[in-house]
């Protein structure tokens, strides 16, 4: 299948994202850099984090409407799957492709850490090789993950199913102290109605080896590329 | 005609840079620095003249890439 890594000024995670689709999941990826507006055809497309213009204006606002960004809106709107980590969780919620806004971390520091999620969601094309409730172990890296949005907004993404991961506790308990960022209702991955934009401050792609500490990143990767499939050949 | 743009985070939301720097004034002996709050400012230089479309202009500029409107609030001012 054709995957593609959006490439903005400042992606840092790109090759991450590169490695764990060409090498360890044998598909055809292509960088799309951010001044194109054509996905060249790729079926999974996926925005990786970084500080994508320097973080110049807030972060993700600048690469929010670079063209490539236009191009992966028509994706997103016409039901192709859209992952952005990190960065590229920012980049989707400043260009409306997911509700709310990030807040710098309630600690006010940049945190590079483990920290633990409970999949909310396990019937997303992103989440459907992980069980309902199953915690998992990946790492952030980030000073603005601080999740927020008015209540009214907070509620119908609720309503609607919208957040796919939460930090909790190595044993899934929800409590303060393990939403180390401070996101609103320990939010730390949502998606669109469709369940097919899926933004998240963890990085799955760097925990998709035993090699880097962890592997529980890998199955987000291996359910995108099943449903993927699955989608072409219910079309074709 | 001029324009400035002032972005400020919303009162309820956190300000760690105004934070900062009230702190580092209070060092400075300015103990009257009861609050202060970071914000950014734009001057565009707009080639219009029609203030109701510059103010119109402005404000969907504001909205959709200058500010975010879920955690800051803006301020026209056309001069």
């Amino acid at each position: 299948m054709k995957c593609g890594v959006v490439l903005l000024p400042g992606s840092n995670c790109d090759h991450d994202v590169y490695h764990v689709l060409k090498h360890s999941l044998g598909q055809e990826v292509v960088y799309l850099w951010h001044q194109e507006d054509s996905l060249q055809g790729c079926e999974l497309v996926v925005v990786p984090g970084g500080f994508s213009y320097g973080d110049y204006l807030r972060a993700g606002a600048l690469a929010a409407v670079s063209p490539i960004l236009g191009a992966v809106r028509r994706h997103a709107e016409a039901g192709g799957l859209v992952l952005g980590i990190c960065n590229g969780f920012q980049i989707l919620l400043e260009a409306a492709l997911l509700p709310g806004a990030m807040l710098r971390n309630q600690s006010l520091r940049f945190l590079c850490q483990d920290v633990y999620l409970r999949v909310e969601r396990q019937d997303l094309p992103f989440t459907h090789r992980y069980r309902r409730g199953q915690v998992l172990r990946l790492p952030i890296a980030h000073a603005e993950g601080n999740y927020t949005a008015p209540a009214p907004i907070l509620d119908q993404l609720e309503a609607e199913g919208g957040v796919v991961f939460r930090y909790v506790s190595p044993a899934g308990e929800l409590e303060a102290e393990w939403n180390v960022n401070g996101s609103a209702r320990a939010i730390a991955g949502i998606c669109n109605r469709g369940g097919n934009v899926l933004g998240m401050m963890p990085h799955p792609e760097r925990a998709a080896e035993e090699l880097l500490g962890g592997s529980d990143g890998l199955a987000l990767f291996e359910s995108a590329l099943e449903s993927a499939h699955l989608a072409l050949g219910l079309a074709s | 005609m001029k324009a400035r743009v002032t972005v400020f985070p919303r009162p309820e939301v956190l300000d760690p840079q105004g934070k900062a720097v009230r702190e580092a004034l209070l060092r400075l002996g300015h103990a009257e620095v009861a609050d202060l709050r970071a914000g950014k400012c734009f001057d565009l230089e707009l080639a219009t003249e029609d203030h109701e479309l510059a103010r119109r202009e402005l404000a969907e500029m504001c909205e959709r890439l200058l500010a975010n409107p879920l955690v800051e609030r803006y301020e026209i001012q056309l001069g």
